[in-house]
């Protein structure tokens, strides 16, 4: 993938700002996290915050690290006996790690968008009803309700609307991650994390999703792991650069994508690199 | 171009070799189910569905040894299937990585390829020995212990192929463990594990050797699960090894009846499975 080149970013130098100084609160605070598979050690010494209602970007090359920093913040990788997290994570203060944690809940809260779609084997409408099913209960108009507002939070809804019964594997595979972004928001969690949720799709249907985030960044604080720089310069506030397991940089993007204060991080943003 | 000639010859000739290998294999398959049709088809008459196993030498049917088929297999299947599904979803979603997942797991595969013979003459020494007598209901057993390893191995096949993808997926809403596997991977895998049952009623409805003894035969009707009961296998065991020639006929009309059923069911199975595959 390469980078933005340096006249590239000279054009848009102009755009350089500070982050609006209103309604900046950290929702999700690392502090000396470190990850590990087994004995490898994944993550060494993380501190970042992730901010309210904003959108907070991952880049780094493969393996840095960037997948599992994100898959702890809803505690993905307790399905794997030989993952462990060490450290402090906090979710509004409260300590994700702490074995007490209710962990359905804590999921309910923090959503999850992955890398290749996975739309679940049953109709559209139930896809969307699902999870809204394992957190309320809600009578068959509100449902359908609900259902509604999250296939048109996702732009899917026209699309789909008269084929709610069809199964949701049916659709094509941007509609697919777009019906799985509509299952995460219709929980209405707080926070809602995407794993390299484009890089499956087509570029009308990647472009129709980074829209999607702009629109769901007023009510969802949304953190996303993501191979392709551009988008991240694209759609995200802040910008963490990774390499090797370690969080290099921190800021917020346009501060990384032109005035980097690491050399590691421009060597890679420009192209030299990774 | 000397070198492409070598491999268009190498081609020609290993092309050659799995076609007559292919055409060895078709060869004995047609050969039987031509005779199994030249045969039976001749020995079908409705008397066969609507009369009992006949004395040598009188009129008959096939109608008790059909029906005992029936009820056992579908009976051995009734009891082994949740057995099966069960500990294969135990298997592929929960204890497949411990100690006592692989240990099982290997015992199964055992059990799967073990002489059905064996498991005939292990519920004849722990259940018939005991009670006294042959009975439909020990040869019930008998089949549901040849179904059973072949839908745990189905099943815990069919789960391990859905993506962890997926399963991740439905974990990411907060979803407990037992609706994960409920309501999705059970489901995605729902054509798998209904080919997979249906392959191994194919499989034990052609089963004599556990049913000699523990159903046994029956001449006359029953339906009584405590009495020896006729099964279309055994009949035809009995009846093609007999010197007269009307049982003979009716062993072949018998035949016929379950190549056609398992033929059926073989291909209803292939059915499902493409539905999804």
């Amino acid at each position: 993938m390469p980078g933005l080149s340096k006249s590239e970013l000279r054009m848009t130098d102009t755009t350089l700002q500070e982050p609006p100084a209103t309604a900046l609160s950290p929702q999700i605070t690392f502090r000396d996290f470190n990850f590990y598979y087994g004995k490898y050690h994944a993550l060494k010494n993380v501190n970042l915050d992730i901010y309210r209602t904003h959108v907070t970007a991952f880049i780094g090359p493969s393996g840095c690290g960037k997948s599992t920093l994100l898959r702890t913040m809803n505690r993905m990788y307790d399905l794997y006996p030989d993952q462990r997290a060490v450290g402090e994570l906090r979710l509004d203060g409260m300590d994700i790690l702490d074995k007490s944690v209710d962990i359905n809940h804590l999921r309910a809260r923090v959503g999850m968008v992955f890398q290749k779609p996975t739309p679940f084997p049953m109709s559209i409408y139930d896809n969307i009803a699902f999870g809204i099913n394992l957190q309320e209960r809600l009578s068959r108009s509100d449902m359908d309700d609900r259902v509604e507002w999250a296939l048109k939070k996702a732009a899917l809804w026209d699309e789909v609307k008269a084929i709610l019964n069809q199964s949701g594997m049916s659709l094509s595979g941007g509609q697919q991650q777009r019906l799985c972004i509509a299952r995460g928001i219709a929980v209405k969690p707080e926070v809602l994390l995407l794993d390299e949720p484009t890089s499956a799709l087509d570029p009308i249907s990647t472009m129709r999703i980074e829209e999607l985030i702009a629109e769901l960044k007023e009510e969802f604080t949304i953190v996303i792991v993501t191979h392709n720089m551009q988008q991240a310069a694209r759609i995200s506030d802040y910008t963490a650069y990774m390499y090797l397991g370690e969080l290099v940089e921190f800021g917020v993007t346009d501060q990384i994508f032109i005035k980097p204060q690491k050399k590691q991080t421009e060597d890679y943003i420009t192209g030299r690199f990774g | 171009m000397d070198l492409r000639l070598r491999r268009k010859l190498t081609n020609i000739v290993a092309l050659f070799l799995s076609m007559l290998a292919v055409a060895f294999g078709l060869f004995w398959l047609f050969w039987i189910l031509i005779d199994v049709f030249k045969l039976g088809v001749n020995a079908i008459q409705l008397s066969l569905f609507t009369q009992m196993t006949p004395p040598p030498g009188s009129e008959g049917g096939l109608l008790n040894a059909i029906v005992g088929s029936l009820v056992q297999v579908g009976l051995a299947t009734l009891i082994g299937t949740p057995f099966g599904v069960l500990a294969g979803v135990y298997l592929a979603e929960y204890g497949g990585h411990t100690w006592l997942g692989k240990t099982t797991l290997f015992i199964n595969d055992i059990l799967l390829s073990a002489p059905s013979i064996v498991v005939g003459l292990f519920v004849y020494a722990v259940y018939v020995a005991q009670v006294g007598h042959f009975s439909a209901f020990a040869g019930v057993l008998a089949l549901a212990l040849l179904v059973i390893p072949v839908v745990i191995r189905t099943t815990e096949n069919m789960l391990v192929l859905v993506p962890d993808s997926l399963r991740e997926a439905v974990f990411a809403l907060g979803t407990p463990k037992w609706k994960v596997i409920t309501r999705v991977t059970l489901r995605a895998s729902m054509a798998g594990i209904v080919t997979g049952i249906l392959l191994a009623v194919a499989r034990v409805s052609g089963e004599t050797a556990p049913l000699l003894f523990t159903a046994l035969s029956n001449q006359f009707w029953t339906l009584d699960l405590d009495k020896p009961m006729a099964t279309l296998p055994v009949t035809i065991f009995k009846f093609a090894m007999s010197p007269f020639a009307d049982w003979q006929r009716m062993a072949w009309a018998g035949v016929f009846l379950i190549t056609l059923g398992v033929l059926g069911l073989n291909i209803l199975a292939r059915i499902l499975f493409r539905q999804k595959h």
